[in-house]
């Protein structure tokens, strides 16, 4: 009764995880052909994607810092549909720049590449993105064995460069603290925690401290059960 | 004037004088051979001078006085780039003291107060002026320029205004001032976002006098044919074609003349992005957005960005044996 329910929950979650990472491209697709995106309809589908990118990386990040928080376990089934979508996006915004925006006109785009620092840390924060997209999947898992978790920890470099690359972007000095730099401060902020909850001594502080907090039994996620549970713990 | 002259169909340059006039005309001014030496004589003239790169496109006064303009100037009628709506004109503003979205300015300045409204134009002048927004009764030309913004989008705006050199004229700038200074409104209870701690304000902005006083620049209070809305500057800001719109500085308070370079506004925030001179630059990457193609708003796809956004002709002279690469 126990496992079912929990195996319920663990789908709900993860189907609402699903549908809130589609409606923001269906909107897109929506406003795209409903020609509702402004007067550069390219740079605003190169924006949205960009911000829809950036915030399911910070998502796919929060998962690990969420369950030591909590001990909530299915959440750490997210981490990977979250990354994904998160590279999903990424691909549409490289797509929507170059092709929407500049027609794939590689002469005038890959100088780019060297020329523009911002352009440059996309590129590499895509590049690491697609290795860990790509290697995501259960044979590559099997396959690489103790490696594979190293290489994924590359995303602990992938997040503050596609932060970096946000920062350039957008028409401010992040570094000086002017101009245009709320949001990127937001996200650098809100990275830097995340990571910072990783570090392992962080971590097993982060744990002490909610184990204070939350019976070290474990914790049983339906609600009704919950309820019943405690009671009879008292008792 | 109708006031709605533009706002649905924009006029094609073809439609406002008839092709054999101008051809005509065009003839006759380099059969004086001194082309652009008449771009300037037409430019002193009082009336419509319309600038563009090309030696062919040669400013022609359409003769027709049934095409006359406000106030009796006349249409401009050699632009051949079609003019960007005016909805987009109207709704797709850099405004950051309104709001660093685009489209949230217009609804955002609609309650913008621009009467009473006065400029002063103080610092290295003979007669200091505090001119009361009616006061600017100078005549008005239409002006039809690109606007190039540092962003890499561009559009073409029939502006209604007169050259700033005719106000700072009137004020006699002394021998010391080299460079003037602008200042926008600075007022927190109209700009919402002049809280945001993160921005130098008030805005400012700087030509040096010979840009200043260059026929190009203008004092713009309209465009396409009516006043100036919020969202693009009202009551009166400047616009300086052959640089990225940002020099163009909006809802004018103050115009100092001074003998250094002034600090202006992007500037300060990021020099290395933003030069004092900040001229339309294809050869000069910038570290963000493209430089050498320009997506003119309202058009599919992308085009080459000009020079001096398309007035080398008119402007490069005041450049000579500068380093633009340098002096950016």
């Amino acid at each position: 009764m126990n496992s079912l329910n929990r195996n319920f929950k663990f789908t709900r979650l993860q189907l609402t995880a699903h549908i809130l990472a589609w409606v923001p491209l269906l909107v897109l697709f929506w406003d795209y052909f409903g020609d509702n995106l402004g007067f550069y309809p390219a740079q605003e589908v190169t924006a949205r994607t960009g911000k829809l990118a950036l915030i399911f990386l910070m998502l796919s990040l929060s998962c690990t810092p969420l369950y030591t928080l909590t001990k909530y376990s299915p959440v750490i089934k997210l981490r990977r549909p979250l990354g994904l979508y998160a590279f999903l996006y990424t691909s549409i915004h490289l797509l929507s720049f170059a092709g929407l925006d500049y027609q794939f006109n590689w002469v005038e785009l890959l100088p780019y590449l060297l020329e523009k620092r911002y352009i440059f840390v996309g590129m590499v924060t895509f590049i690491l993105l697609f290795l860990l997209a790509v290697t995501s999947f259960k044979w590559w898992m099997v396959k690489l064995g103790k490696n594979w978790k190293r290489l994924h920890r590359l995303v602990y470099i992938a997040a503050p460069l596609a932060i970096l690359h946000f920062a350039w972007v957008v028409k401010g000095n992040l570094f000086g603290l002017s101009g245009d730099i709320i949001q990127p401060l937001l996200f650098s902020l809100l990275a830097a925690l995340l990571l910072i909850m990783r570090i392992p001594p962080v971590k097993k502080a982060i744990i002490a401290q909610r184990n204070r907090y939350l019976p070290s039994k474990k914790i049983v996620i339906s609600t009704k059960s919950r309820i019943k549970k405690t009671d009879t713990s008292i008792q | 004037m109708s006031k709605n002259k533009y706002t649905s169909n924009p006029l094609k340059p073809s439609e406002i004088t008839p092709e054999h006039l101008y051809l005509n005309r065009r003839k006759f001014i380099s059969s004086l051979g001194i082309t652009s030496a008449a771009a300037f004589l037409a430019a002193c003239s009082p009336q419509v001078f319309q600038p563009t790169a090309a030696l062919e496109n040669t400013p022609a006064i359409s003769p027709d006085p049934t095409k006359m303009g406000e106030q009796g100037t006349v249409s401009p009628s050699t632009m051949d780039e079609p003019l960007t709506d005016y909805e987009a004109v109207t709704n797709y503003n850099n405004y950051y003291e309104f709001s660093l979205d685009k489209q949230e300015v217009a609804p955002l300045s609609e309650d913008f107060k621009t009467t009473p409204w006065t400029v002063q134009i103080g610092g290295l002048v003979n007669k200091p002026l505090t001119l009361g927004i009616e006061d600017l009764t100078f005549p008005r030309e239409e002006r039809i320029y690109r606007m190039r913004c540092v962003e890499g989008w561009s559009m073409v705006i029939p502006w209604l205004g007169f050259p700033l050199k005719t106000l700072l004229e009137m004020a006699e700038p002394t021998s010391d001032a080299k460079f003037v200074a602008f200042q926008t409104l600075n007022d927190p209870e109209q700009y919402p976002n002049l809280k945001n701690p993160s921005f130098p304000w008030p805005y400012t902005e700087g030509l040096r006098l010979d840009e200043a006083m260059h026929d190009l620049t203008i004092l713009s209070t309209g465009l396409y044919g009516k006043e100036l809305l919020p969202q693009n500057g009202a009551p009166i800001r400047l616009v300086v074609p052959w640089k990225y719109g940002f020099k163009s500085i909006k809802s004018i308070i103050k115009i100092d003349l001074v003998d250094s370079q002034p600090a202006t506004f992007w500037n300060s925030i990021a020099p290395y992005e933003y030069g004092f001179y900040s001229n339309v630059n294809p050869e000069k990457s910038h570290p963000r957005w493209s430089q050498s193609s320009e997506k003119r708003i309202g058009e599919k796809g992308r085009q080459p960005t000009l020079m001096f956004n398309g007035y080398a002709e008119e402007v490069a002279y005041l450049y000579e044996g500068m380093d633009l690469q340098v002096d950016y």
